[in-house]
């Protein structure tokens, strides 16, 4: 059934016990994203320290794939230099963006990997990258923020 | 009486395809209905021997092009009782009606700054940003009227809600999420009352059922071609002929002046002061189709065969469990719309899996933001039925929610 590679079992267990989730303080920066066409929605905060993302958090609803997806984002990003966890994040819109055909690279997306078969479905590529998407706004108003404060 | 359905389904050519190895169960004709071998027909048969531009040449293709179209003009008016045939203005869609109308009242100088505009917790998007921006245009204020947790408008308050100030009502006759079929006389009466223009988004019930703009005895009524078996691209505004004659043209172009020159221009007469450029000329002939289909049908039948699916899907969804009605649970005064959530699962979850069994169901907030808001859920999915629509279709749906809820594991 095509529907199992959509549905992987790593996205159904991120979507019942999502990793991060529940806004934390302390933060540089928080962002609430929204998705018009279904409602789903993220309020995320990112805290960055030297160039490094020292926490993500977030709260928010929406469907299986747009939890699931923050919650592996957030496992990817955090304790990252931002540099290379913006270049996860290109890599991870780029297979997003791949209509079904991209291979990605397990060294770098890791559990990530598993959305893979999400690309084949349009209209549900907006939901996996929500928390990617507000992440990476976040991320670019927490570094510009330490960039002037500096 | 009732519909031979399956015979009936037979003129709609898609209803037999396939989806995902499984016979197709639309599910989603709010959205946006399906079309008979007749329409399709009759806008073929106007591209291979009848294309021309219409209201311009003298010649028999441009004569014939211009009868059809005008023809079709004629079948809309007669299909919702207009006093007459040059209140029936062609658009794009219910969404370009509306826009048409907020846009002329605006520039027709009736909304000032303080004024009011109501509309209700139900609308559609389109019956609600147009409004909103001719709010923002004028200085005026939108109003609401609320909803009740059954779904139903609460016009406890509609005294106060519609009231001197109030210059502008207009309101949903049958909701596109909830289903409910909405009093109009007790809201228009209240409009005449303060002297208020009233209209109807009728986009869901002239479809659905019989609509009368005379016994509706609002100002303005707006409807879609796509949603009533006709083709994309086609909408109509209905407004009372005093109204479209005092109100200015919504876009300048061809078609819709009576004299041009460099010191400014003179417009046409209703409907066509309305109708800048080209119409959508196929469209208006697939339109006129679909009336007849509708027509031959007969649409009491129609509404006759809705309201036994909808007491027949009622108690049916309900008895999934988990399952949770958004609108109307009795089949009174509703149509064929039904929202449900269902247990704590995203209604995008819900409809994927459903497509997978090739059930096709509309997810989402449906347009209806503010209803969604209102009982506090992100999003529903949505079931909704036509005239072909069967129980056996819906049986599938309610046995596909029973796999949506084991495919996730849900409670």
């Amino acid at each position: 059934m095509q529907l199992e590679s959509m549905y992987q079992e790593i996205i159904l267990d991120h979507y019942r016990t999502p990793h991060n989730k529940g806004l934390r303080e302390p933060y540089d920066a928080e962002v609430h994203h929204v998705n018009p066409t279904c409602g789903d929605e993220v309020t995320l905060r990112v805290r960055v320290i030297d160039g490094v993302v020292e926490d993500v958090s977030y709260d928010g609803s929406g469907c299986s794939i747009s939890q699931a997806s923050s919650s592996v984002m957030t496992d990817l990003v955090i304790g990252k230099p931002v540099t290379e966890a913006m270049e996860t994040a290109d890599e991870f819109l780029a297979l997003m963006q791949s209509q079904g055909r991209g291979e990605p690279d397990e060294d770098v997306l890791e559990d990530a990997v598993a959305f893979a078969g999400v690309a084949k479905y349009p209209a549900r590529v907006k939901c996996a990258l929500l928390g990617w998407m507000a992440w990476k706004d976040a991320t670019a108003q927490a570094v510009a923020r330490a960039a002037e404060g500096s | 009486m009732t519909l031979d359905v399956a015979r009936l389904r037979k003129d709609f050519p898609i209803l037999s395809r396939e989806v995902n190895g499984r016979p197709l169960v639309y599910l989603d004709s709010a959205a946006s209905s399906q079309r008979p071998q007749a329409v399709l027909d009759a806008m073929n048969d106007y591209y291979e021997h009848h294309h021309a531009n219409v209201h311009r040449g003298i010649y028999a293709l441009a004569e014939e092009a211009t009868a059809l179209y005008e023809g079709a003009r004629d079948t809309v008016a007669a299909f919702v009782n207009a006093y007459d045939r040059s209140e029936v203005v062609f658009t794009k869609n219910s969404t370009e009606a509306l826009n048409l109308l907020a846009r002329s009242v605006g520039d027709s100088g009736r909304i000032k700054p303080g004024d009011e505009i109501v509309v209700t917790e139900m609308e559609h998007h389109s019956n609600i940003v147009p409004w909103q921006m001719l709010a923002e245009r004028t200085g005026a204020t939108v109003r609401w009227i609320g909803i009740t947790d059954e779904g139903r408008l609460d016009l406890s308050g509609l005294d106060d809600i519609v009231n001197e100030r109030t210059r502008v009502v207009s309101f949903v006759h049958q909701s596109n999420i909830l289903g409910t079929v909405n009093p109009v006389s007790q809201i228009v009466r209240r409009a005449r009352e303060v002297g208020a223009l009233v209209g109807l988004d009728c986009s869901q019930s002239v479809p659905h059922r019989a609509v009368d703009v005379q016994e509706l005895g609002a100002d303005f009524v707006a409807f879609t071609g796509h949603k009533m078996l006709g083709p994309t691209g086609i909408g109509v505004l209905w407004a009372r002929r005093a109204l479209l004659d005092e109100l200015p043209p919504f876009l300048g172009g061809g078609e819709m002046i009576e004299t041009v020159t460099k010191n400014g221009s003179t417009y046409a007469e209703a409907p066509h002061k309305f109708e800048a450029g080209t119409p959508n000329i196929a469209e208006a002939v697939g339109l006129a189709a679909a009336v007849r289909y509708l027509s031959d049908v007969g649409m009491d039948e129609v509404l006759a065969h809705e309201k036994e699916l909808v007491s027949y899907a009622l108690p049916a969804l309900e008895s999934v469990g988990g399952l949770r009605i958004l609108g109307p649970r009795t089949a009174v005064s509703r149509g064929g719309a039904i929202s449900f959530s269902l247990a704590d699962l995203h209604p995008h979850d819900v409809g994927q899996v459903l497509d997978e069994l090739g059930i096709a169901v509309r997810v989402g907030q449906h347009c209806a933001a503010v209803t969604c808001t209102r009982y506090g859920v992100p999003a529903t999915t949505r079931a909704s039925f036509y005239l072909y629509t069967t129980t056996e279709e819906i049986d599938a749906l309610v046995a596909g929610l029973e796999h949506v809820k084991r495919f996730f594991r849900a409670a």
